[in-house]
């Protein structure tokens, strides 16, 4: 598709482009995606990690749902296996990069001032401050938030949504841009459902089902080290699927934006 | 609130419009959000006068296209539309589908002004 020679046009928009205007006035037809710089920041960035054989994996989820928790439980389990390296979003302080380092694992923090979520170009800038060699996995944590970040492709392959129990299990369906984009849902804070009684796991992932999204669902608590091997093993499953997609030249984009087509050549 | 990173997207692309095919400014815009992109309309269009203020599109109307969710089921084959947070197929209502619109976020067409022709020397 393109802008100059009117490939663009479909006999289901074609009404569009050639509608008679007001004199001295000329209809263009655009049809081009409204974050398109976003999305070519993105597929650079993308690009970037698979030159450098990176799983790039973006976590999203409300605030306080565990995002940080779970990555330093990840981290220490992963420390012999793979290089993680973590990007951190928040509006303020550098709290949450230092719980990581704490960890010996390097880790950049975005302060996004007041924007509430993450885009390609921040991620962009953020890797300009990292080593990326060698790095086998990178987790970007995401502005704690339900609404905004699903709408912004940031290069990752991978997008891993958290819901904590002690949120409702509606969630999906009242947030359900964001857990569409779901590559993965994670259940957290699962050692609480034992004192919670309007927490139903099941009705959580039948919300999930409705929004015709297939992502597995994986119930665990970090701090108390419960489930995190069925998680672990499908990161484990996930960087051994990027290293054979970089072996052949081929990407992945997250659910979100496949358009029905899962894979896509690189462009490289 | 997202919506002005939106609105800023929006007003680059149409002042590369505007560029583009050598126009003085853009008179009407015209976009097409499904409600799956995550974009609210009415706060896009609140937005939108301030990322265009003093550009060539600052008195332009923004003009929205509603764009129905429909989805596609994998199992029985039926087009059908839904709600955006049950994308079932409505016949056989599984969850196997797949969108075939309600996710767009496009700029779709723009109505520009033309700069009036320099009058000729003689």
């Amino acid at each position: 598709m393109c802008d100059t020679c009117g490939c663009n046009l479909t006999p289901g928009n074609k009404h569009l482009a050639f509608k008679p205007v007001s004199k001295g006035a000329t209809a263009v037809s655009v049809l081009k995606d409204l974050l398109a710089k976003n999305d070519d920041q993105a597929r650079h960035n993308r690009t970037h990690f698979d030159q450098h054989g990176i799983l790039a994996i973006n976590l999203m989820s409300s605030p306080g749902s565990g995002k940080t928790a779970l990555l330093e439980a990840t981290l220490t389990a992963l420390k012999n296996e793979f290089t993680c390296a973590v990007i951190e979003g928040d509006l303020e302080t550098e709290n949450d990069a230092e719980r990581i380092r704490a960890k010996g694992v390097q880790a950049h923090q975005i302060v996004t001032g007041t924007a509430c979520h993450l885009d390609a170009h921040l991620v962009h800038d953020a890797l300009h401050h990292m080593n990326l060699d060698g790095v086998d996995i990178l987790f970007i944590e995401n502005v704690g938030n339900l609404v905004c970040p699903a709408s912004f492709d940031l290069g990752q392959h991978l997008n891993v949504t958290l819901l904590s129990v002690t949120e409702g299990d509606d969630k999906p369906a009242k947030y359900p841009v964001m857990f569409r984009a779901a590559d993965a849902m994670l259940l957290t804070k699962t050692d609480l459902l034992a004192v919670l009684d309007d927490f139903d796991p099941d009705k959580a992932e039948a919300h999930l089902r409705n929004l015709a999204n297939p992502a597995p669902v994986m119930r665990l608590s970090a701090r108390k080290d419960m489930g995190m091997d069925a998680w672990l093993t499908w990161l484990r499953e996930q960087f051994a699927a990027q290293r054979a997609r970089v072996a052949i030249g081929q990407s992945r984009r997250p659910a979100i934006q496949s358009d029905g087509m899962k894979y896509h050549r690189a462009t490289a | 609130m997202h919506e002005l990173a939106v609105a800023q997207a929006l007003v680059e692309q149409v002042d590369a419009v505007i560029d583009q095919h050598q126009a003085s400014r853009a008179i009407l815009i015209r976009v097409r959000i499904g409600p799956l992109a995550g974009v609210v309309p009415d706060l896009l269009a609140t937005a939108f006068p301030l990322a265009a203020a003093g550009r060539r599109m600052d008195h332009a109307e923004l003009e929205f296209t509603h764009a129905p969710i429909r989805v596609h089921c994998q199992t029985c084959g039926a087009e059908t539309e839904a709600a955006m947070n049950r994308l079932l197929c409505g016949a056989c209502g599984d969850w196997h589908t797949r969108i075939l619109s309600g996710d767009e976020l496009l700029l779709e067409s723009v109505e520009l002004e033309t700069a009036p022709a320099l009058p000729l020397e003689s």
